[in-house]
C-alpha cells in the first residue's frame, strides 16, 4: 500500500501550472461548507482566527469587569456594589485576564502564524488543535455563565487556601473556578505541544535553527515554558477539588496538610505565567521592530538566548510571591537574587531592540507606535519589578496597589501593547485588509494617556497604604484623588479599546486592499496571498535567509514534489531542516468538538459529583477511540 | 512571487519510525507534561511528609505484597514491550499481534494487582494528608496504566483489522515507547510510597 | 529648560503620599525608617536607569539616516560599535541589580535581626478583626482585646502571628513592612515606634467580604500612660452605677451577645467575637470601621450587615427601647 501511494502516478505541484495548483490545493486542504464544516474544520488559520477573537472577546469582558471595579473605588464608602459582587467580579477579572486572555493569546497568535512562518501547511496534530480550541472555549464560558447565575468565584484568581477551602468558601462558587482551570490547563498544553512539534519537525527546508524568525523562536520557548509550568497549577486546583468534594486534607493543617502548600504550587507556575504572557510578546515586538527599523535583528543570537535564559530563570522566582509568608530568610535571599538576575536577559532583549531601531530607518506606522508605547511603560514596570524582588520592599508593597500598578506595567505594557502593535500588523494577512492609521493613532494615544493616568497613580496609593482587593476604602485615609484619577484613566483606556474595536470591525469591511506584503516584511507569512489560502503555499518554500522575502525580492525559491489531490506536508530534521519525509496531515473530522463535549461533560459533571469522572471519562475515551479510527481516506492508510 | 523550485521531494517516504515522524516528537512532549505532573505530586509528597514531624502520619506504613507483586510484573512487561516495539519497526504483522496481545493482558492483571495494592494501604484518602497524597500519588499511577491499555488494546484491535499496515507500525513504536515512561515513573514513586516511610 | 506644568502635576501628587497615618513613605519606627530609605535608593537608581533607557530609544527614533537601504546589509563598524555599547549597558545592568541586591540583603539583615522585645503580643486574625492577647510571665497580668495594639514608645515589641479562620496579613506601614498571619503556623514581626501616636494598621491578604474593613490602630504612649493604660485592661469590667448603663447591662446578658462577646467580671464568657470588657476605651469599632460614640454602637448592633455586609456578627432582634441603654452600657466599658 505505502509503495502505490510514493507512485509516479500521482497527481505531483510539478504537474501544473500556478493557478490549476492553486484552485486543487485549495480544494483538497478546503474547509466544506456549511455548518459541519465549520465544526470540523481542522484549519490552523480557521481555528487560529477563532482562538484569537475568543481571546479578545475575553479581554473585553475581562475590561468590563475592571470598569466595574474602577466605578466602585472611584469614591470612598461608594455603595455602587457590595463586597460580594465585587469579590466575584475582581475574581472574574483577574481569572479572566490570566487564564482566558494571558495565556490563550500567546498561543492563538502561534496557532495561526507559526505554520505560516516556518512554512508548512497545516500545524502538528490539527486535530488536537480543533479539540483545544473547543475546549478552552467551553471552559471560559462556564465560568462566566456561573457567574451571570451569581455563582462566579469568589475567592481571587489564586484562590487561596483556606479561604477558597471547604469550610470557608460553601457553594460551588470556587469549584467552577478550579474546573476553568482544568479547561483552559488542557487546552494550552496541547496548543503547546503542538507549537513545539510544528517547529520542531515542520519547518520548511532550509531553514536551520539560526534562520528561524524570533516571532517563531519566542512562541517555541513559550510552549515549553507552558510544557514545564502549568501541571503545577492543575496539580494545585485539583487538589483544591478533592479537598472541597472528597474530603481530602491536602491543605488542612488540623489534619497533616498545609496551606503553603498551596502556595508554592500555585506560583511554581504562577510567576513562569508572567512570562507565558510576555514572552509572546517579545515575539510581537522583535516582528514589528525588524519589519519597521527596515533593518535586520541586531544581535539574533542574544535575542534568542536571553529568550531562553528568561524561561529557565522563571522556574526560580515563584518564592518571590511568598515573601510575606514567614519563609526562613537563607531561602528568601537566595529567590531575592534569582529575581533580579531575570532582569538582565531581559535588558539586553531591550537593548538589542533599540539598537535594531539605532541603525534602521523607522517607519513611524501604528505597530511600531505601539511598540514605543511598550517601551514606555513595560521599562518602567519592569523595574518597579526589581523593588519587589527585594525582600525588605516587598514587606511593605507586596499586596498593595502599588503591586497592581506594576504587573499592569508588565502585563499591559509588556503584553497588550504589543498585541494592539501584532494585531495592525497581522490585520492584513488575516483578513486581507488595512486598519485605519488614523484611527490606529487616536487608538494609541488614548490607550497611552489612559493607560498611564489608570495605573501611575496606583504606585502612590500603594505606598500611602492600599491594600488590594478592597471593595472599598474610608474617607480619611487620604486615597481618595488617586482612586478618582484611576477610575478617570481606566475610562479612557476602556474608550481606546472601543476605537480599536470600531477600527477592527470597519476595516474588515471597508479597509483598503493589502496584498500579499503591504509592510515589505522579510518573514514568510508574507510570501503568500492575504488571506492565506487553505494550503497556505502552493509550493513549500525553500528557506535561504533568515528573512527570506528581503533576500530573495524576484523569485521565491520552492521544494517541489508533494501531492496535490491529499494532504501532504514535508516533515524535516530537527535543527538542520534537511526534508526528510512527505508526512500525511490529517482530513477534517467532527470527532474533536464531540471529545470537546464529552471533555466538557465530564468536568462540569465532577463538580457535582466525583462519579463524573468515571462515566465522564469513559464518554471522552469512546469519543477519542471515534477520533483516532482509521476512515479508510487517503490520508489514514498512508 | 514566482516559484523556483531549487529541490524536488518526490522520492521522500511517507512514513518513518521513531524520532522521525511528528507523532514522536507529540508523544515525547505529552511524557514530558505527565512527568510534571508526576514530579509536582511527588513534591507534594515529600513537602508534606518534610513538614508533619511524623511521618506516616498516624498509619502503619503501606503494605509491601501488592506493590512489589506490581513493581515486579510491570519490570517483566518491559520485555514484551520492546519486543512489540521491535517487531513494528520490522513491520512483522503476526508478531506485533502477539506482542500486542500479551502487553494487553498484562495491562489487565497490573490494574487486578493495583487494585489490591489501594487496600494494602492502610489509611483512606480521607483520614489525614497523608492518605490523601498518597492516594493521589498512586492514583495518578493508575491512571496512566489505564489510558495506555486503552490506547494498547484499541491498537490491537486495529491490527487484527484491516489496518494494520504503513503508519500503524510506528503508531505501535509510540505505544511502546509510552509504557516505558509508565514503567520508568513507578520507580521513583514505588521507592517514595513505600520506602521513604519505612526509612 | 521649559517647566512643564505636566511633570509638576504628578511630582507633587507624589510627595504628597508620604504622609498619612497608614503611608509607608511616612515612617515612624526603625523599622519603617530603614524601609523608606531602602525605597528611596531603589527609586533613584532604578529611575536613573529608566530614563537613560528612554533618552536612548528617543535618540535611535530621532536620528537622521540615509535613506532606502537594503535591510539586510549591515555596516561592519557600526555592527562592532553597537555590539560594545550594548555589552557595556548589559555590564552595567549586571552590577546595578548585584550591586541593589547587596544593599536589599542588608537592609535585611538589620529588619530581621533580634527578637528580644520585653513586651510580647499574640495577635490572632480573624474574619474580620484583630484578636490581641497581651503575654507575660504571670498569667494574671495577660489580658486580651481587640483591633487595638498600646506600645511604649522607643521599645521593641514582639507580636506573634496566628490566623483563627484564612489567611491574614498584619501591617502597619508606619511602623514595619506587613507579615502573613497563617492558619496552622505562627509568625513573628517586630514593631517599634519612636514618636507617640497613633498608626492605622490594615488587613493585608484578602481574607473575604469584609477585607477591606479589617483596620487596627497602633497607639504609641510613655511608658507611664502605657502602664496605666495596661493596669486598666488588666482589670475587670466595673458594674455600671448609670441606672440607663444597668438596664444596657440586663438586657446584653440576656440576649444573645453573650454566646460570642466575653466581658471580664461579668457572666458574658463567648469566645468568638471581640473582648468588650474595654470597648468604650477604645477609639473604633468594628475594627477600624466607626469612631466609637453613642450613635455608632447603636446603629452597628441595630444593623452590622449594613454597615459591614458579610460580617459574621449576626442581626439581633431589639426592641426600640432596648437599644438606647445597650449602646449606654457599652460605651461605659471604658
Amino acid at each position: 500500500m505505502s509503495d502505490l501511494a510514493a507512485g509516479k502516478d500521482e497527481l505531483r505541484d510539478t504537474d501544473l501550472s500556478d493557478a490549476e495548483l492553486s484552485a486543487r490545493l485549495a480544494k483538497t486542504w478546503g474547509t466544506a461548507r456549511g455548518i459541519i464544516g465549520a465544526l470540523s474544520t481542522v484549519d490552523h488559520k480557521i481555528i487560529g482566527r477563532r482562538y484569537i477573537f475568543t481571546a479578545i472577546f475575553f479581554l473585553f469582558l475581562g475590561g468590563l469587569a475592571a470598569i466595574v471595579m474602577r466605578l466602585q473605588l472611584a469614591r470612598p464608602e461608594n455603595q455602587l456594589i457590595g463586597p460580594d459582587l465585587y469579590n466575584q467580579i475582581f475574581t472574574m477579572h483577574g481569572t479572566t485576564m490570566m487564564f482566558l486572555f494571558g495565556v490563550p493569546i500567546g498561543e492563538a497568535f502561534a496557532v495561526y502564524l507559526v505554520p505560516l512562518m516556518v512554512g508548512t501547511r497545516n500545524i502538528a496534530f490539527p486535530r488536537l488543535n480543533a479539540y483545544s480550541y473547543y475546549v478552552y472555549l467551553a471552559g471560559g464560558l462556564m465560568v462566566w455563565f456561573a457567574f451571570m447565575l451569581n455563582t462566579g468565584p469568589d475567592a481571587g484568581w489564586f484562590s487561596y487556601v483556606p479561604l477558597s477551602g471547604p469550610e470557608n468558601a460553601p457553594g460551588k462558587r470556587v469549584d467552577f473556578w478550579a474546573q476553568m482551570i482544568t479547561f483552559t490547563e488542557v487546552s494550552g498544553l496541547a496548543v503547546a505541544v503542538q507549537v513545539i512539534v510544528t517547529v520542531f519537525k515542520q519547518r520548511a527546508p532550509g531553514m536551520t535553527l539560526d534562520r528561524i524568525p524570533l516571532f517563531v523562536w519566542a512562541e517555541l520557548i513559550n510552549a515549553f515554558i507552558i510544557v514545564f509550568s502549568l501541571p503545577a497549577v492543575v496539580t494545585a486546583s485539583a487538589m483544591l477539588m478533592m479537598d472541597r468534594l472528597v474530603g481530602t486534607h491536602f491543605f488542612n493543617p488540623a489534619e497533616g496538610g498545609d496551606a503553603l502548600l498551596y502556595q508554592h504550587l500555585f506560583w511554581f507556575f504562577g510567576h513562569p505565567e508572567v512570562y507565558i504572557i510576555f514572552i509572546p510578546a517579545t515575539g510581537w515586538v522583535s516582528a514589528i521592530v525588524v519589519t519597521f527599523s527596515r533593518r535586520q535583528a541586531f544581535g539574533y543570537l542574544p535575542l534568542v538566548l536571553s529568550m531562553i535564559s528568561v524561561g529557565f530563570l522563571s522556574f526560580g522566582l515563584w518564592v518571590h510571591h511568598m515573601f510575606t509568608t514567614g519563609l526562613p530568610q537563607l531561602g528568601a535571599s537566595f529567590f531575592t537574587a534569582s529575581s533580579m538576575l531575570i532582569a538582565i536577559p531581559n535588558g539586553i532583549q531591550i537593548f538589542c531592540w533599540i539598537a535594531t531601531l539605532w541603525d534602521g530607518r523607522p517607519v513611524f506606522r501604528t505597530p511600531l507606535l505601539f511598540v514605543i508605547g511598550f517601551f514606555f511603560i513595560f521599562v518602567l514596570g519592569g523595574l518597579s519589578g526589581i523593588m519587589l524582588a527585594s525582600v525588605p520592599l516587598d514587606t511593605q508593597v507586596h499586596d498593595t496597589y502599588f503591586v497592581v500598578a506594576h504587573f499592569h506595567y508588565v502585563l499591559i505594557g509588556g503584553n497588550v501593547f504589543p498585541l494592539l502593535g501584532a494585531v495592525y500588523y497581522w490585520f492584513p494577512k488575516f483578513t486581507g485588509r488595512m486598519m485605519s492609521e488614523r484611527l490606529g493613532k487616536w487608538n494609541f494615544w488614548l490607550a497611552f494617556v489612559g493607560f498611564n493616568l489608570a495605573f501611575f497613580p496606583m504606585h502612590i496609593t500603594g505606598l500611602m497604604g492600599m491594600p488590594r482587593r478592597v471593595y472599598t476604602y474610608q474617607p480619611e485615609m487620604g486615597w481618595s484623588t488617586y482612586n478618582l484619577l484611576s477610575t478617570i484613566g481606566a475610562l479612557v483606556l476602556f474608550v481606546s479599546f472601543v476605537v480599536f474595536l470600531y477600527n477592527m470591525i470597519a476595516s474588515a469591511r471597508r479597509g483598503p486592499l493589502a496584498g500579499d506584503n503591504p509592510w515589505d516584511a522579510g518573514t514568510l507569512e508574507w510570501a503568500t496571498a492575504s488571506p492565506p489560502p487553505p494550503q497556505n503555499f502552493n509550493r513549500i518554500p525553500f528557506v535561504i535567509n533568515r528573512e527570506p522575502l528581503w533576500a530573495e525580492r524576484e523569485k521565491l525559491p520552492v521544494a517541489t514534489g508533494l501531492a496535490v489531490e491529499k494532504r501532504e506536508l514535508v516533515v524535516t530534521t530537527i535543527s538542520e531542516a534537511r526534508a526528510d519525509l512527505r508526512e500525511s496531515s490529517p482530513e477534517p473530522s467532527i470527532w474533536p468538538l464531540l471529545a470537546a463535549i464529552a471533555t466538557t461533560i465530564a468536568f462540569v459533571g465532577s463538580i457535582f459529583t466525583p462519579w463524573a469522572v468515571v462515566w465522564g471519562g469513559l464518554l471522552v475515551a469512546f469519543t477519542l477511540v471515534g477520533w483516532f479510527w482509521p476512515k479508510n481516506n487517503k490520508e489514514d492508510e498512508a | 512571487m514566482r516559484h523556483q523550485p531549487v529541490q524536488d521531494l518526490s522520492a521522500l517516504p511517507d512514513h518513518a519510525y521513531g524520532p522521525r515522524m511528528t507523532t514522536w516528537w507529540g508523544t515525547l512532549a505529552f511524557c514530558a507534561v505527565e512527568g510534571m505532573g508526576f514530579a509536582m505530586v511527588i513534591g507534594a509528597y515529600l513537602y508534606l511528609a518534610f513538614i508533619n514531624p511524623q511521618w506516616p502520619l498516624s498509619a502503619p506504613a503501606p503494605g509491601l505484597l501488592w506493590s512489589g507483586l506490581f513493581t515486579l510484573v510491570l519490570l517483566a512487561s518491559v520485555w514484551p514491550n520492546h519486543l512489540a516495539g521491535k517487531s513494528g519497526k520490522r513491520q512483522d504483522l503476526p508478531k506485533v499481534r502477539l506482542y500486542l496481545v500479551i502487553m494487553s493482558v498484562i495491562g489487565v492483571v497490573l490494574l487486578v494487582i493495583r487494585y489490591f495494592e489501594f487496600f494494602s494501604l492502610h489509611v483512606r484518602w480521607d483520614q489525614n494528608g497523608y492518605g490523601s497524597v498518597v492516594w493521589l500519588l498512586l492514583g495518578l499511577h493508575t491512571l496512566h496504566v489505564l489510558t495506555d491499555l486503552g490506547d494498547t488494546i484499541v491498537l490491537t484491535v486495529l491490527m487484527f483489522t484491516r489496518h494494520g499496515h504503513g503508519k500503524r507500525f510506528s503508531d505501535v513504536g509510540d505505544n511502546a515507547f509510552y509504557w516505558n515512561f509508565v514503567v520508568l515513573t513507578w520507580l521513583p514513586i514505588y521507592a517514595i510510597l513505600y520506602w521513604v516511610p519505612r526509612m | 529648560m521649559r517647566v512643564r506644568p505636566f511633570l509638576i502635576v504628578p511630582i507633587a501628587l507624589a510627595l504628597s503620599g508620604c504622609t498619612g497615618w497608614q503611608s509607608a513613605l511616612d515612617p515612624h519606627g526603625p523599622h519603617a525608617d530603614a524601609l523608606s530609605r531602602l525605597f528611596w535608593i531603589f527609586l533613584a537608581i532604578l529611575g536613573t536607569i529608566w530614563t537613560a533607557t528612554i533618552l536612548m530609544l528617543l535618540l535611535a527614533l530621532r536620528r537622521r539616516r540615509a535613506p532606502d537601504a537594503d535591510p539586510l546589509m549591515t555596516r561592519p563598524g557600526t555592527e562592532r560599535r553597537m555590539t560594545i555599547v550594548v555589552s557595556c549597558a548589559v555590564a552595567l545592568t549586571v552590577m546595578t541589580v548585584m550591586s541593589l541586591a547587596v544593599v536589599s540583603y542588608g537592609a535585611q539583615r538589620v529588619l530581621f535581626a533580634h527578637r528580644d522585645g520585653p513586651l510580647t503580643l499574640l495577635v490572632t486574625g480573624q474574619q474580620f478583626w484583630w484578636k490581641v492577647q497581651y503575654e507575660d510571665a504571670s498569667p494574671a497580668r495577660t489580658f486580651t482585646t481587640a483591633n487595638e495594639i498600646h506600645i511604649p514608645v522607643g521599645e521593641k515589641v514582639l507580636i506573634k502571628l496566628e490566623a483563627g479562620d484564612v489567611i491574614h496579613s498584619f501591617w502597619v506601614p508606619s511602623l514595619n513592612g506587613k507579615m502573613d498571619a497563617i492558619p496552622g503556623r505562627q509568625n513573628e514581626i517586630e514593631i517599634q515606634a519612636d514618636r507617640p501616636g497613633i498608626y492605622r494598621g490594615q488587613c493585608a491578604e484578602f481574607c473575604g467580604w469584609q477585607h477591606a474593613h479589617m483596620g487596627l490602630i497602633i497607639v504609641a504612649e510613655s511608658r507611664q500612660d502605657f502602664e496605666r493604660w495596661r493596669d486598666g485592661q488588666i482589670a475587670a469590667a466595673r458594674a455600671p452605677d448609670d441606672p440607663e448603663a444597668q438596664k444596657g447591662m440586663e438586657v446584653f446578658m440576656t440576649k444573645p451577645c453573650i454566646m460570642c462577646h466575653e466581658i471580664r467580671g461579668t457572666s458574658a464568657g463567648g469566645k468568638v467575637a471581640p473582648d468588650l470588657t474595654h470597648v468604650g476605651s477604645r477609639q473604633y469599632i468594628g475594627a477600624g470601621t466607626l469612631p466609637t460614640t453613642r450613635g455608632n454602637i447603636a446603629a452597628w448592633i441595630i444593623d452590622p450587615q449594613r454597615i459591614k455586609p458579610g460580617v459574621h456578627m449576626p442581626l439581633i432582634q431589639l426592641a426600640p427601647e432596648e437599644i438606647q441603654p445597650l449602646a449606654i452600657y457599652l460605651e461605659s466599658l471604658k
